[in-house]
């Protein structure tokens, strides 16, 4: 490499980590912020690193009334709509990938446009339906309004996973004396596993952050979710608990980071497959 | 496709001993067989349908009724027809939403794109530990929740000790102390702007990266041999190559970033932004439905 070579990789290497910092920064700035004892919270001079680190924070967010509720909510509701979902989403996305059929056309625009409802549009009307299934004001509810914003997104992820499989792999299968079924559960399924795994975290993900639907349709703060509970936290305007708000904000972040560093590269590839090979 | 790699003779006597069964009158397993995708399809658009189909009737039917406090009472609205429509399009208030949220949406795809498509470039330029860095602080950005999000925007932009008046003010940029970024809406739609493109950007970065790595690096270096200066190299080699990741990212930004900007009230109101987003996603979904039918 010669020395100039060296100068201007040492330029964008510089660039590069301010860039680092800048997007990175709020991320740190929350969880320094949820370890500050109040003194430096309050300060008018920011202290860039918790000095003396205090869980008090943590301990007091746990303990707010309906945390624990919230929590369990979530989860609930999440498993059960990405469980529901990944089943009827692997089943269309088949559908799709390895068949050909009247009405294609239409349910791929279906699943795409979907997506792209103006969701506050739809809160009102869907609330007077639920209401009409008696379905307000009940995890159910919500799980089944979720289904309907997860499902789409999963076909056509899924679809992308199925469609990487080389079709000379079934193909071999069959020849082999293996029935349309067996060569589904021996060949394709073990290969679109890492797919399916891929796909339920971020269904995961989309349904533990939803916040707009939860708010609406679940009254009773006993049966809101973690999110819900979020926004609730910040009491009066004048005298926000920051600290406890930080922490409270870290804590419903973990599981969401944590499940996405496992997958981000998979989504990001099923999302535009597609796009990439056309 | 592998009929063609057999001579002709051997082919057609392949297609004659395939011909009898063809030929099979109606059997279950045939009749299963062409079932079998709409059967596949049919839980998920039961689903769908069930839950979205009714409220999109009744948001449609609703934008052609009067539906106030004593309809709410009597249960039922009066038919106007298309007066809820001309009294939406002939509001001031209406067309400045809406100019306003087409500028709020150019503005954020276009700094998400053209940021997103500036680092993605930066990460084929730097070391590989500075990459890995990078890549692990987008994908935290990526990860965060936009409840959370918000939370953190508005710890970091409050009033009396927030970190960003405090650091504007000690970098000499201004006095910033105790400023109000929510005081005007300018300044609260660009704090907006920034926590969306700080919360789009990630995804953009990767996709694109992921397509600059698909340039092969025998035409870049072919090309350079040619005596083609980097700019022409990006132009002529890179970029025709990536466009179709490009569009696609483009139009979804569109559709993502317009359904974050909401600000209509009403079922008018809402038909007419469905009819908006509609013609703004035509591009995505022709090429997607196309690239799908290539694809089978």
């Amino acid at each position: 490499m010669s020395a100039r070579r060296r100068r201007t990789r040492f330029v964008w290497d510089a660039i590069g980590l301010a860039l680092f910092v800048v997007i990175s920064f709020p991320v740190y700035w929350m969880i320094a912020s949820a370890f500050k004892p109040q003194d430096e919270l309050n300060g008018l001079t920011p202290t860039w690193i918790p000095l003396h680190p205090t869980l008090s924070h943590f301990r007091d967010a746990m303990n707010r009334p309906f945390f624990w509720d919230g929590v369990k909510n979530s989860l609930i509701i999440v498993s059960v709509t990405v469980a529901l979902s990944m089943v009827l989403a692997f089943l269309a996305a088949i559908a799709l990938a390895k068949f050909r059929f009247t009405g294609r056309s239409l349910f791929i625009v279906l699943i795409i446009g979907i997506q792209m409802l103006p969701q506050a549009g739809l809160i009102i009307p869907l609330y007077v339906v639920l209401a009409r299934y008696h379905q307000v004001n009940a995890l159910s509810g919500v799980i089944i309004t979720y289904m309907t914003f997860v499902l789409p997104f999963s076909v056509w992820v899924l679809r992308g996973f199925l469609l990487g499989i080389p079709k000379d792999l079934e193909e071999a299968a069959m020849v082999d004396g293996s029935s349309r079924l067996g060569s589904f559960t021996r060949i394709l399924l073990p290969l679109v596993a890492p797919g399916l795994v891929a796909t339920s975290v971020f269904a995961f993900i989309t349904t533990w952050n939803e916040y707009i639907f939860a708010r609406v349709l679940l009254n009773d703060q006993s049966k809101q979710t973690a999110t819900v509970w979020l926004s609730y936290f910040t009491g009066t305007s004048r005298n926000t608990d920051w600290g406890g708000l930080m922490a409270g904000s870290t804590l419903i972040a973990i599981p969401v980071v944590v499940f996405f560093l496992i997958v981000q590269r998979k989504i990001a590839f099923g999302l535009t497959s597609g796009a990439v090979r056309g | 496709m592998t009929t063609s790699e057999i001579p002709g003779g051997t082919a057609l006597a392949a297609e004659a001993a395939l011909r009898p069964r063809r030929r099979r009158p109606f059997t279950f397993a045939r009749v299963l067989r062409a079932a079998a995708p709409y059967l596949l399809i049919l839980p998920v658009v039961v689903v769908i349908a069930a839950i979205l189909g009714y409220p999109l009737y009744h948001l449609a039917r609703l934008s052609f009724q009067k539906y106030g406090l004593f309809e709410l009472i009597a249960r039922h609205g009066t038919d106007v027809g298309w007066a809820n429509y001309s009294s939406v399009l002939h509001d001031r208030v209406f067309w400045d939403v809406l100019v306003r949220t087409i500028v709020f949406t150019v503005a954020n795809v276009a700094l998400t794109m053209g940021v997103g498509t500036l680092i993605a470039l930066l990460l084929t330029k730097v070391s590989s530990i500075v990459r890995v860095l990078l890549t692990a602080g987008l994908v935290l950005a990526w990860a965060m929740p936009p409840v959370v999000a918000v939370q953190v925007w508005l710890w970091m932009t409050n009033t009396e000790n927030g970190l960003l008046n405090y650091t504007l003010t000690k970098l000499h940029v201004g006095d910033y102390f105790q400023h109000d970024w929510y005081a005007t809406s300018f300044s609260q739609l660009s704090l907006t702007t920034s926590l969306i493109v700080w919360g789009a950007i990630p995804f953009i970065v990767v996709t694109v990266y992921a397509g600059l790595s698909q340039v092969p690096h025998e035409l870049v270096e072919a090309a350079e041999i040619d005596g083609a200066r980097a700019w022409r190299v990006f132009k002529d080699v890179t970029v025709p190559i990536i466009k179709p990741i490009f569009l696609v990212l483009t139009s979804l930004s569109i559709i993502w970033d317009y359904v974050k900007t909401d600000f209509g009230r009403g079922a008018a109101i809402s038909i007419l932004m469905l009819l908006i987003v509609a013609v703004l996603s035509v591009f995505y979904v022709r090429k997607m439905v196309r690239t799908s039918h290539e694809a089978t």
